[in-house]
Formats: C-alpha cells, sequence, structure tokens
C-alpha cells in the first residue's frame, strides 16, 4: 500500500512540476498574473507531495515494512530505531528522495521570501528551480523509485551499510551537504532569471548573495561534518583522503567562495557581470556534477552509491544545463558590460581577482587530479592512481598563498592603494607574522611550507583583530561606550563585513588546526600482551582486557586500554572491532579523546582470539578540535553576514515608498 | 621602539636559518614514507601507511623487510610497480604524459595571473589617458607667468 | 563578445563531458595485471595437509593458481565446486590446481576445505608475501600459469566452469 501511494505521490508530483514549469513561463512571457500565480500553486503542491513521500518513506523504515524494495534493503529487524530513520539517505534511491524535498523547500522558501521583491524575476526563478525538480523528480519516479516494491516481501530486510550504522553524525552530515548542494540552485535560478528578463540590478546582487551566503554556510558544515565523519568513522586516522566524492563536495565550495568575494567587486564597481554569471552557473552545474560522481560509477570512491543507470541521465542533464546556462550568457554579454575599469595591481579590485585566481586554480588542480585516472585510461590505456601525495603537492602552495592573501583583501583599499595606507595597514600584522614564525621554529616546526603556514596563519588573524580592535576604538571614541558594547555595534551596524572577517578568522583556525596535526602528528603500532604498555610521547598506553558480545545486528570485540601520563591515569578508552552479518570484513571503531591541545586516537588493529594480545594503533594529533572550532566559527560568521538588518530593511522600505509615491502619477 | 623591533626581527631571521639538527633516517621512518606513497589495494583511496586493512599491514612488513635487506625505496617503489602497475603508486610517476596533472595547475594559474595583469595593465592605461584628456588646455596668457615667478620667488 | 570568448566555454566544457562519457566505458575496479605473459614470481607453501606445494616442483606443468579466502563470500563459495571438478578433471592430463588462502584463520580456512571437500593443494599465504607478490587485490583471484612458467591469464571474480574450461584447454 506504502509503495502504491509512494510511487503516486512522486509521479503526481512530477506531473505538477513540469505543469508549473510550463504555466510559469508562459505567465511571464504573456504577462497574466493568474498562470503565475498558478505557478507558485505548483511550488506548494510539489513540497506538499515531496514531504508526504517523505514521511511514507520514513512509515515504510519504521515500520519494517519489507514489501518496499528499498526497505528491505536499507532496513532490518535488527536495526536500532535511530539508525533506521535515518536510513532515509543510506542509498541511492532515498538519497534522491532527501534531494528532492530540501529543493522542494528550497522553491517554496524562495518564492515566498522573494516573491514581493523581485516580482519581475519570480516566475523565471520558479520556473527554473521547477525545471531542476524536473529532473530529479524523473529520476524517483522511473529509474531509481525508492518505493519500488518487492514480491514476495523478505522475512527480514539487510540492513543498512553498517559504516552508516556506527555513528550519529550521519543524522547530520548528509541532510547538511545536500543543503549545501541544493542550496546553489537557487542563486542559479535568479542568475537564470536575470539572463531570461535582461533585468540584473542592485536588488539581484543583494537577493543572490544573501542566498549564496545560506548555500555557502551549509556547504562549509556539510565538508567539516564530512571531514569529521571520517575521522571518527573511518577510523584510518585522518580527516581528509582527497577521494573522489570528498573533491567532488570541495569545487562547489571553492568556486561559491570565489564567487562571494567578485560579487562584492560587482556591488562596488558594476563590474566584473558577465564573470560572476559565470562562477554562478559554474558552481551550480559542480553541484550537480558532484552527486553524478557518486551515482554513475566512473571513479570508484568511499562513497560510491551502487552503480547505476542514472550515470547517463546525469551527463546528459549536467550537458544540458552548461549549454542553455552558458548559451544565455552569452547571448546576453554584450548587455553586461563593465561600468568600471581594475586601475591598479595594488587594490581590493585586485586582491579579489587574485583570490578568484588563486580559488578557481585550486578547483583546478582538484578537478583535474579527480579526472586525472580516467584521462590516462583514455590516452595511454594505463590506470593510474591520484591521491594524497599529488593533492598535498599541488594544493599546499595555493593555499598558503590564499591564506596571506586572506589577510590582505579586506583590509585594502579600494581602486588604488597608496603607499601610505599599506604601510599603516599592515605592518603590525607583517612584524607579528615574523614573530609568529619565530616562534612556531621554537616550538619545534621545521620545514618551510609549515613555518609559513603559520605566518601566513598569524598575518590573517592578526589582520583581522586589528579591524575589529580599530573599529571598536573609533566607535568608543564617539559614543565612548564599554568595549564589549562597541564590539557588538559594530558587528551589528556592519555585518556583512564583519561577518566575513569572523569567517576568515575560522578559516585561520582551520589551517592551523591541519597545519599542526599533520606537522606535530605521532603514530606508533605495536602488539601488546595483557597488561604490556605503548609509549609514545608523554602517555603510556596499558592493554587491559579484551570483552566481546553480541548486539541483535552486530557482534563486538573491544579492547580495553589505559591511558597514562607519567602513572597518573588520563583516560580508559575502548577501540572494538565490530562484525556485521552482511559484511566480509569487520568495521573498526575508534576511540579517540579530545582536547583542545591535542587528539589522542586508538585503533584496535587486530587480537589474538584467546583475548591474550591486541595489536595497538596509537596516534597523538594535536590541534584537531581547532579544526571543528574553525569550521564552526565560520558557518557563524555566515549566519552574522546574513542576519538581517532591521535599519537597512526600514531603510529600502522607505526608499521604496518615496520611489512608489510621486505627484501627479496615478 | 622601532630598534627595538628591528633586533627582534633579526633574531627571528637568524633563528630561521640556523641549520637544524641532523635527523637520523631509520628503518621505521622510512619505512612509512613509503608506505604513504604506495595505494593500499583493498581501500579506496588510502595509503599503506594510513590504511587500517590486513593486506596493508602485510604490504608495509614486507617494506620494512625490503628496507632491511638493503634494497632503496626506487627498488621497492619498482617492485609494486611491476606486480600491482603503475595504479599502486598513490601519485603518477613525473614522466611522460602526467606531467600534465603535475604541470597544468600551475600553468593554467600563471596564464590567469598574465591575464589580469593585461586588464589591469588596460585599465591603467585607459585612466591615464583619461586624465590626460581630463586636463584643461594651459590658457596661453599664463603660460609662461608661472615659471616666470617661481623663478624669481627662488631666487 | 569576441568570437574567440565565446568559443573557450565550450572548448572546455565538450572534451570534459566526452571524458566523462568515456567513463561508462571503464570500471574503476578493474586493474589490469602487468604480470600477464610475463614469468611467474616463484612462491612455495606449506598445504593445509601437510605437505608443501612451490612453482619449481610444478615446472613443465600447466597451474591454476587460485587465491581466495573463507571470508570471501559469495565469490569464492560460488567457484570452490567448480575448481574441484576442474581438478578431478584434468589431473590426469597433468594440470595442477593449487589454493593459496590469504588473511585468513587457520579454523575458517580448513572448515571452508571441509565443507567443499576440496582435495587439490591448498596451503595459507601467512604473510601475504605470494598474494603480494602476484598483486593479488581482492579475492578471488586466479592466475592460470603456462607450462614454461609464463602468465596465460588472470582471472578477477568467481571462476565458472566454462571459463576453467576454456582457459586449461588453451593451455594443453
Amino acid at each position: 500500500m506504502i509503495s502504491t501511494l509512494g510511487r503516486f505521490s512522486l509521479a503526481l508530483a512530477f506531473g505538477l512540476a513540469l505543469y508549473g514549469v510550463v504555466v510559469s513561463v508562459l505567465g511571464a512571457r504573456r504577462r497574466r498574473p493568474s498562470l503565475v500565480e498558478s505557478g507558485r500553486g505548483a511550488v506548494y503542491a510539489v513540497f506538499g507531495l515531496a514531504s508526504f513521500a517523505v514521511l511514507l518513506m520514513e512509515a515504510a523504515l519504521v515500520g519494517r515494512d519489507f514489501s518496499v524494495q528499498y526497505v528491505a534493503r536499507n532496513g532490518s529487524l535488527g536495526t536500532p530505531l535511530f539508525y533506521t530513520i535515518i536510513a532515509l539517505w543510506g542509498a541511492l534511491e532515498g538519497s534522491i528522495l532527501l534531494w528532492i524535498w530540501i529543493l522542494a523547500l528550497m522553491t517554496l522558501l524562495a518564492v515566498v521570501i522573494e516573491g514581493g521583491r523581485s516580482r519581475e524575476a519570480i516566475p523565471y526563478v520558479t520556473a527554473v528551480l521547477l525545471s531542476i525538480q524536473v529532473f530529479f523528480l524523473f529520476l524517483a519516479t522511473f529509474p531509481a523509485n525508492p518505493f519500488t516494491p518487492l514480491f514476495p516481501p523478505p522475512a527480514d530486510g539487510r540492513g543498512p551499510n553498517p559504516l552508516l550504522q556506527n555513528h550519529p553524525l550521519m543524522a547530520i552530515h548528509p541532510p547538511c551537504l545536500y543543503a549545501g548542494y541544493v542550496g546553489w540552485s537557487v542563486p542559479y535560478a535568479f542568475a537564470m532569471a536575470a539572463l531570461i528578463s535582461g533585468r540584473l540590478g542592485e536588488d539581484w546582487i543583494r537577493t543572490v548573495r544573501r542566498w549564496s551566503i545560506v548555500a555557502w554556510g551549509f556547504l562549509t558544515i556539510g565538508i567539516i561534518l564530512g571531514g569529521w565523519w571520517s575521522y571518527a568513522v573511518l577510523g584510518w586516522g585522518g580527516y581528509w583522503a582527497w577521494d573522489p566524492v570528498e573533491n567532488a563536495s570541495f569545487l562547489p565550495w571553492l568556486t561559491g567562495t570565489a564567487f562571494l568575494h567578485t560579487v562584492m567587486v560587482q556591488e562596488r564597481r558594476k563590474m566584473l557581470k558577465v564573470w560572476n554569471l559565470a562562477l554562478i552557473i559554474t558552481t551550480f552545474s559542480l553541484t550537480i556534477f558532484g552527486t553524478f560522481l557518486t551515482r554513475s560509477g566512473i571513479l570508484s570512491s568511499v562513497h560510491a552509491f551502487s552503480e547505476s543507470t542514472i550515470g547517463p541521465l546525469f551527463l546528459a542533464f549536467i550537458a544540458l544545463i552548461l549549454l542553455v546556462s552558458f548559451g544565455l550568457l552569452v547571448y546576453r554579454s554584450d548587455g553586461l558590460k563593465a561600468e568600471g575599469d581594475l586601475e591598479s595591481l595594488v587594490s581590493r579590485e585586485s586582491a579579489f581577482l587574485m583570490n578568484n585566481l588563486l580559488l578557481l586554480g585550486f578547483a583546478f588542480a582538484v578537478f583535474l587530479g579527480t579526472l586525472f585516472p580516467l584521462l590516462s585510461e583514455a590516452v595511454r590505456g594505463v590506470k593510474v592512481s591520484v591521491g594524497e601525495p599529488f593533492f598535498n603537492t599541488v594544493n599546499v602552495p595555493i593555499g598558503l598563498v590564499l591564506i596571506f592573501l586572506m589577510g590582505v583583501g579586506p583590509l585594502i583599499a579600494w581602486r588604488r592603494a597608496s603607499l601610505e595606507s599599506l604601510r599603516r595597514t599592515f605592518t603590525i600584522p607583517l612584524i607579528l607574522a615574523f614573530l609568529g614564525t619565530g616562534v612556531s621554529s621554537f616550538l619545534g616546526v621545521r620545514g618551510l611550507y609549515p613555518l609559513l603556514a603559520f605566518a601566513a596563519a598569524v598575518f590573517a588573524a592578526t589582520t583581522v583583530i586589528q579591524e575589529f580592535v580599530r573599529g571598536a576604538r573609533t566607535r568608543r571614541r564617539i559614543t565612548g561606550e564599554g568595549y564589549l558594547a562597541a564590539l557588538s555595534n559594530l558587528t551589528r551596524r556592519g555585518r556583512r563585513r564583519y561577518g566575513g572577517l569572523i569567517v576568515h578568522l575560522g578559516v585561520v583556525l582551520v589551517a592551523i588546526g591541519i597545519t599542526a596535526s599533520t606537522v606535530f602528528r605521532q603514530e606508533k603500532e605495536v602488539t601488546l600482551a595483557r597488561g604490556e604498555s605503548l609509549h609514545l610521547g608523554r602517555y603510556q598506553v596499558r592493554f587491559d582486557e579484551l570483552s566481546a558480545w553480541q548486539e541483535p545486528h552486530r557482534f563486538v570485540v573491544q579492547g580495553t586500554f589505559t591511558v597514562l601520563n607519567s602513572a597518573r591515569k588520563v583516560a580508559e578508552m575502548r577501540p572494538s572491532k565490530r562484525f556485521y552479518r552482511s559484511e566480509q570484513q569487520p568495521i573498526g571503531t575508534v576511540d579517540v579523546r579530545s582536547t583542545p591541545r591535542e587528539d589522542l586516537y586508538l585503533i584496535l588493529s587486530s587480537f589474538a582470539q584467546d583475548g591474550s594480545s591486541a595489536t595497538l594503533k596509537m596516534l597523538i594529533r594535536p590541534l584537531v578540535m581547532w579544526i571543528w572550532i574553525g569550521g564552526a566559527v565560520m558557518a557563524l560568521g555566515a549566519l552574522v553576514a546574513i542576519w538581517p538588518d532591521r535599519r537597512r530593511v526600514l531603510a529600502a522600505e522607505a526608499a521604496k515608498e518615496r520611489v512608489a509615491w510621486q505627484p501627479g502619477r496615478s | 621602539m622601532h630598534r627595538m623591533l628591528l633586533h627582534l626581527l633579526i633574531l627571528c631571521v637568524a633563528w630561521l636559518w640556523s641549520p637544524s639538527p641532523a635527523i637520523a633516517v631509520t628503518v621505521e621512518d622510512q619505512t612509512s614514507s613509503l608506505a604513504a606513497e604506495l595505494r593500499c589495494p583493498v581501500c579506496q583511496n588510502l595509503s599503506v601507511a594510513d590504511s587500517p586493512s590486513e593486506m596493508a599491514n602485510q604490504m608495509r612488513d614486507l617494506v620494512r623487510e625490503k628496507l632491511k635487506n638493503g634494497e632503496s625505496p626506487d627498488q621497492i617503489r619498482a617492485y609494486f610497480v611491476s606486480r600491482y602497475g603503475e595504479w599502486i603508486l598513490l601519485a603518477p610517476k613525473r614522466q611522460g604524459f602526467n606531467w600534465v596533472a603535475w604541470l597544468l595547475p600551475f600553468g593554467a594559474i600563471l596564464a590567469g595571473a598574465g591575464a589580469i595583469g593585461w586588464v589591469v595593465g588596460r585599465g591603467t592605461a585607459r585612466r591615464r589617458s583619461r586624465q590626460k584628456e581630463a586636463l584643461p588646455p594651459l590658457d596661453p596668457r599664463y603660460a609662461g607667468r608661472l615659471e616666470a615667478e617661481l623663478e624669481e620667488w627662488g631666487r | 563578445m569576441a568570437t574567440w570568448k565565446k568559443l573557450i566555454v565550450p572548448a572546455i566544457i565538450l572534451p570534459v563531458l566526452l571524458l566523462l562519457a568515456y567513463g561508462f566505458k571503464t570500471d574503476p575496479r578493474q586493474v589490469p595485471s602487468p604480470l600477464v605473459n610475463r614469468p611467474a614470481p616463484p612462491f612455495s607453501l606449506r598445504a593445509f595437509d601437510g605437505g608443501s606445494a612451490s612453482l619449481e616442483q610444478l615446472q613443465g606443468k600447466p597451474v591454476v593458481l587460485n587465491f581466495w579466502a573463507s571470508w570471501c563470500f559469495p565469490a569464492c563459495y560460488e567457484e570452490a565446486p567448480a575448481l574441484e571438478a576442474a581438478w578431478q578433471a584434468y589431473r590426469d592430463r597433468g594440470v595442477m590446481v593449487i589454493g593459496v588462502d590469504i588473511q585468513d584463520r587457520d579454523a575458517d580456512a580448513r572448515a571452508f576445505l571441509e565443507r567443499f571437500k576440496l582435495t587439490f593443494p591448498n596451503g595459507p599465504d601467512l604473510q601475504g608475501k605470494v598474494s603480494i607478490d602476484y598483486g593479488v587485490y581482492g579475492v578471488p583471484e586466479t592466475f592460470f600459469i603456462r607450462r614454461d612458467g609464463t602468465i596465460h591469464y588472470k582471472h578477477v571474480g568467481a571462476l565458472t566452469k566454462q571459463v576453467l574450461q576454456s582457459k586449461i584447454e588453451e593451455m594443453l
């Protein structure tokens, strides 16, 4: 019954989405508000149907309804409730359903929030968003239907992939990441609307930027959570392996960040209009490309959903998007000429252009590295691997310059920066950067790249702090308020600027975390008999005992280890190996003890059957927590940046009123 | 104040340039660094150094044994390539077509930097020509007087 | 917009799309072995039943070298009967079938042998040296070695009766 209802609601949604596209376009071209209204109704209906489908699927999963093939494959009687609920996005068909629902939600929000402000553009925005929805609904209705029935229904399901049952992070990482991916559909829709209608003004920039920051924020959180998942769940001691799907999520983040910077140049100087539109199109295309990579089977990856036939469909969709979008852009390019000029290499415009250059260069390196195995096979017939050594060698220098530039960009003057202004702004940060390098060297950092990394980080951090301090000091001089009040008012008045600075601070924290955890990493692997200890750094880890027990869905073997620091007990840690019915190899579960200073990471590599000995691999990685904290700071900065400013809203509305009322006009 | 900062700067630079103590390269270190270059065949994109799988353990042991037997890192790499193919190396060998992967990103960035430089140059040239046009033509009545008065004043 | 600018985007995008389309024809998990038509690496095993097997001893005979594990389900379980049947059919004609058990536990391996009543020599690869020497990256994998000691063919995945028959015939 659920299967039938589900298939029906998806098919209906598909039809309604198609209808919505047609009716919105017609309504816009023929200026018939009734048609546009009908399109809006389609948006509501699609959201309602998508929500209904999601609820149906959850009902099937929780109810262990194995007559639905998806439930039989991804649920089981023994799977705990929590993991059963989140199995919704555990496999291909369900993940498409999630995408559909988030897209429907964003379409609804876009139409409702922006409907009043962008009256001319909204029909086209609706049409574009519903067109994207049509594609995904087509996938869900035909080749990848989550409600495909299974007859006869089996007695028990297979259960989700054990890797997806090991950690509660699985509940937030995919939805956040998808919100980040799908979020970019909205700026894209507005970009297309602008190109179709030929109108590209200040309002448009504000709207597009707001939605871009939202998408960017979710994407950032999604990527950072992915790193955390890799670290805590996959259990190999690292948080980023340059796996194709990790790279695929990183690519739109890079181009999206580039866009968020040059859109400021467009706003100030009315330049780079074509460039920014191209960036939005590219970012959106890369989000679709990312999901294509996971589902096409052309690259092997940790994330690969099972190979399926929808790969070619995705490729065709991407080709269509690129063709139509860039075609439109070229067609309209004559009307998008720059109204300003680049006047100097030492200016904020140039700094932002260099930021773009490096971000896109970074993205290009990642893109090329990810696809190079395929290219090599096509050209030479030889399979090669492109992994961490390559990406680190190519990307680290680019990243270093980017961090340095991050300190320069927000502070350097527009148009042309005089030598005097440069001296005033950057002397202290540069000096502190030198000192920072000295300190790091004293603390044991060796090697050019790590030292440069700390120098750039200190430089960028100092510029941010300097901005806040100087701003607060100026306010205090005028208003006489306390430091805290000055800082808070400063931020409130200039949310975009100071939100951006907070994001930069977050990036610095992440960079420091990555550098320190790599440079100061220690590891050791030893086989221990009961009572023996492993020595690493200041710690001694004693193997106490091995215990084993059966759970409904798995068999667990756990080692208990006591961590001591010069005979003082620090912690008891319990890495384990979990044996699932459906898996050939056990899934290792690591135990991590995180403090702001360092992470202690224990992996149970192997054990003797009788529990007499265990092989333990231990890692000490300093400052890993800074990476997660930095990610949170970045998200916070994004939140600050888009928080609606009561004053500006009132001013804008007042301005509109003034314009709306003019003597003598009817 | 400035002199103190200058001294501090010199101290830092001197510290940086001081030679670091010679690092003893143990067999363990070599094993780790070689293992980091090899791809674990049964994992997704992990190196033999990172992978917790049993196959990776066995490969690490083999690398250690070969190093103890006196084989060079190059020989060990060649051994694995002869058994698994180029695919076993986690970064493409720097030869032939693989140079495309290593060099193209930097080439693209340089080309982009060149493009930015050119656009900025064009903008600067345009600004300069605009400024020149913007200057009003010199009034002939005052053309020579300013010069003459300045000279007199200078004397 | 200048013509050359209009052509930049398609010039970049088209090759990428073509490359991705090409990707559908390849299987990222299949890695061709560089050992085919090369001399087979020497190995020597102590079999489960106490005997021993080494490549040296088998010179002049065609060899079917099969890598398996008891945890390799379902593929190894599917091909075990076919291997035993091939062994029975061809041993009189001089063909040797050898099984190598990798990354496994003694008890589990013996249970596997017992379950399928395998009579051809099987030995554990205790330190993984043999599997690494043969570039094994998964189970099951089977190497067909000619009389002259060179590798004729490498089969990845479960063997079927047809493949076994045809490849052995090719070597005879």
